[in-house]
């Protein structure tokens, strides 16, 4: 028997990889032809710099998901893990200077935090939507209780050159950011974590059905998407100096607007890391090409949005067909 | 006789007080093919659901090789060499057909048991594959294939168990050809006869012709009960369908009164030169009132599409559909259900019904504009009428505020039908494959259903399982090849045509 090609209304095709990538080309080229100057090594390293941290976000938030479930509470992590780390450094504030232990604790309350969603969530069976709303706000609450009246100011030297740093040029940041988004790459495609994260967002009964220890990697969605966003409240506090709350302000609504442009599937089941790494360029991008094209700053936030609702229209324009369910 | 390998003995299971199973004793040799026949609700798929360990008896014991067993979960009868197929697919569509096949057992295909060494997992998976003589590549995504080539792939998958327990397996099959046209059967009933040499198998079917030609011994049920058991060559038919009724037979279709007048009655629907690339081209034909009209072809032969357009779910490119006279045009298939045209969909569960709704809202789902007071919707109205043709369709159910999912088979389609039929008489009514897995004694009455549906003046366009079937219904039938419309036949009870005579103009 040969494979034919089913008919279904859901059908996948080559092109629903590649729309993303279409919708990024056209950007480039159009930002491109209206200033020069847009295409220049200098601006295509602020652009690789400013979807750095986005992009180690959109990574772990690739795999929750991947499963059908979504992780907000991933500006919480980064208000905890930026204070944190601010705290346990050499720093203006405690007289503590743990170095690369501090930094490893930082990274730690960020797994704290996303097995905490994970065991709400698989366990007690809330809602992800609810549930990581809710340690959203629990999470900025403890992160402001460190916080106190002044922010801590960073003073490890190290951590700080990292932080704002290049290495042959390349900002340490985005260097950083290529390796998450290869071993969230190498997790996806070779490793029982990822593929089974992609069985769970396809047909979750049938994974419990096949003997799929299904919570279980629930939980490690969570706490790896924790992970990720406690790195990024780190590096991000690296850059800045100082461990802030609002260190990852409007990160949640950009993470999850580079996935979904990406081409990943809210319901689940569909998408991957390469698609949100490039859902991530594509709105820096956007940010960075309104700019050089002088668009008011006033104006920036509304353009922003009428691209962004362009880009998911051309993303999904090969699916339309009247049966198709959109949620 | 050899010592059975599975036996169920004096199995019982009530669901919410009803008594599903009642003392159910059935077993399966080696390599021996068993049937189980019995009408919708008879408690076939709770036998089998109970072996494959989705649910536990409340009392009595399952007996695998000797010992007694508890099967809490699927993975442990899995573990024992137990597995299932389903008339409702398990497969991931979003995964790879090798990741299907090995799901929750790849440790095999792993290098230092963490990556994955993706050309040693598409060599597992096509060994299984090709056990069962599948050309279908590993590495395909399993939602490209065809529903049947996918019915395949699940076999191979519950076959990989052989592997992993190394005994001859027992496999459950469930209703595994209510699904499929006449070729995809005779591959799986091929399938399931080369399966005789290397496993035990239940086989689980309403069409009893293909139990009587693969089973070594046949178990009849009866409201729960093991009402009988006939072995190989010493059962028909006609036999088979007595003990299951519990009593003789209406014929098979029903009989259809005196529908020649319709060939007086007015033109309902016409389609002129409709076309819609890659599916039909330039189809055209009439339909009256009253008239039942079958439409034969081979799968891809457009007439499925042609369906689904007539509906509005489809846009055609070209072409014109006339309604009473006035050209009309559908959006969306909102717009065909106001003119009056109602659907029946092949696939019930995931088109037909809601299945967490309740069987009332699922009944008034497209008439809640009929049952309006005001703003609001007349509750006791509504129930009122739910109850009428709960009564009218006998649909057997717990209540009528149950989720629609606890129905059979055929109860489910009755339900789908009554959605059409509540509020007023569609005009046109499209059936697409309607009596699909469903048993003898609901057939009957579908099809008596539809009969007095056209006898009342509605116009019935109906894709049939079988050319019998569709024979049998209508009162013309058209044949479709490749997009286009290449023979029509009158069938008027007077005068039939063959199956031969359409098939010689179907292929």
């Amino acid at each position: 028997m040969e494979p034919q090609h089913g008919q279904g209304v859901l059908k996948s095709t080559k092109f629903h990889r590649w729309g993303p990538c279409v919708a990024l080309i056209v950007l480039c080229v159009g930002f491109t032809l209206a200033g020069p100057r847009f295409a220049s090594m200098e601006n295509l390293r602020v652009i690789a710099e400013h979807s750095a941290i986005p992009l180690i976000l959109a990574v772990g938030m690739t795999f929750v998901v991947l499963q059908g479930a979504i992780d907000l509470s991933i500006e919480g992590v980064m208000a905890v893990s930026s204070l944190t780390v601010a705290m346990l450094v050499l720093n203006s504030r405690t007289g503590l200077d743990l170095g690369l232990t501090g930094v490893l604790l930082a990274l730690l309350s960020g797994v704290a935090i996303g097995f905490v969603n994970g065991i709400v969530v698989a366990r007690l069976r809330v809602p992800s939507f609810m549930a990581t709303l809710g340690i959203w706000s629990a999470a900025s609450g403890f992160a402001m209780l460190l916080s106190g009246g002044q922010p801590p100011r960073i003073h490890d030297h190290m951590l700080r050159a990292f932080g704002l740093g290049r290495t042959f040029s390349v900002p340490n940041v985005v260097i950083v950011a290529i390796v998450v988004l290869a071993l969230g790459y190498v997790l996806q495609n070779y490793t029982r974590f990822g593929r089974y994260s992609m069985a769970i967002g396809g047909g979750e009964q049938v994974a419990r059905l096949s003997g799929l220890p299904v919570d279980r990697y629930k939980v490690l969605a969570f706490v790896f998407s924790g992970l990720l966003a406690a790195l990024g409240g780190v590096l991000g506090s690296a850059q800045i100096g100082l461990g802030h709350i609002d260190v990852g302000l409007g990160q949640m609504f950009a993470t999850v607007t580079a996935v979904v442009i990406g081409g990943t599937s809210l319901s689940g089941g569909r998408g991957g890391v390469i698609q949100s790494a490039l859902g991530t360029v594509i709105l820096a991008v956007i940010a960075d090409g309104m700019i050089f094209i002088g668009i008011t700053p006033e104006l920036q936030k509304a353009v922003q949005g009428v691209i962004i609702l362009s880009v998911s229209l051309l993303a999904t324009w090969h699916l339309r067909s009247r049966l198709r369910i959109t949620r | 006789m050899s010592e059975p390998v599975l036996r169920a003995e004096g199995v019982s299971k009530s669901f919410a007080g009803v008594r599903v199973l009642d003392d159910v004793s059935i077993e399966v040799c080696a390599r021996e093919v068993v049937g189980v026949v019995g009408e919708n609700g008879a408690g076939k798929s709770t036998l089998l659901k109970m072996l494959a360990g989705l649910c536990r008896p409340d009392c009595g014991r399952i007996v695998l090789r000797g010992k007694t067993i508890t099967l809490g979960r699927i993975s442990d009868a899995a573990a024992a060499g137990i597995g299932m197929v389903c008339q409702e697919q398990s497969l991931l569509p979003n995964l790879s057909v090798a990741e299907n096949i090995l799901l929750g057992h790849e440790d095999a295909a792993l290098r230092v048991g963490v990556f994955y060494d993706w050309d040693a997992l598409h060599a597992l998976a096509k060994a299984q594959l090709e056990r069962l003589g599948l050309g279908i590549l590993p590495s395909v995504q399993t939602d490209t294939l065809s529903f049947a080539e996918r019915q395949m792939v699940e076999m191979a998958k519950v076959l990989a168990i052989e592997e992993r327990t190394q005994q001859e397996p027992v496999i459950l099959l469930d209703e595994v050809t209510s699904m499929l046209d006449a070729d995809q059967t005779e591959t799986v009933l091929t399938q399931v006869e080369s399966l005789r040499n290397r496993a035990s198998i239940i086989f689980v079917s309403h069409r009893l012709d293909e139990v009587l030609r693969l089973c070594d011994r046949i178990y009849i049920m009866r409201d729960g009960r093991c009402a009988a058991q006939r072995n190989r060559g010493c059962a028909d038919i006609a036999d088979l369908q007595q003990l299951m009724l519990g009593r003789d037979r209406v014929g098979e279709y029903g009989n259809r009164a005196a529908p020649e007048s319709t060939m007086e009655a007015s033109v309902s629907l016409s389609v002129r030169a409709l076309s819609r690339a890659n599916s039909y081209q330039s189809v055209s034909f009439e339909l009256r009132a009253g008239e039942v009209l079958g439409i034969a072809g081979a799968r891809r032969s457009g007439h499925e599409s042609l369906c689904r357009t007539l509906f509005g779910a489809e846009k055609p490119d070209s072409g014109e559909i006339v309604l009473d006279g006035k050209s009309v045009s559908f959006a969306e298939p909102a717009d065909a259900v106001r003119l009056g045209i109602g659907y029946v969909p092949a696939e019930r569960s995931a088109e037909g019904i809601v299945d967490r709704l309740s069987v009332r809202k699922n009944m008034t789902l497209a008439h809640l504009d009929g049952l309006r007071r005001g703003p609001v919707i007349d509750l006791r109205r509504e129930r009122e009428l739910v109850m009428r043709w709960i009564e009218r369709l006998h649909i057997k159910l717990r209540a009528a505020d149950a989720p629609a999912y606890h129905l059979s088979g055929g109860n489910q389609q009755k339900l789908v039908l009554a959605k059409w039929l509540i509020a007023r008489t569609p005009k046109i009514l499209i059936l697409d494959h309607p009596l699909r897995g469903i048993d003898a004694g609901t057939r009957v009455e579908i099809t008596s259903l539809i009969h007095d549906l056209a006898q009342r003046g509605v116009s019935i366009v109906l894709i049939a399982d079988t050319l019998d079937e569709l024979i049998a219904l209508s009162d013309r039938i058209i044949v479709m090849r490749e997009g286009a419309v290449c023979g029509s036949f009158p069938a008027l009870s007077s005068g039939k045509p063959s199956v031969r005579q359409i098939l010689e103009v179907m292929v």
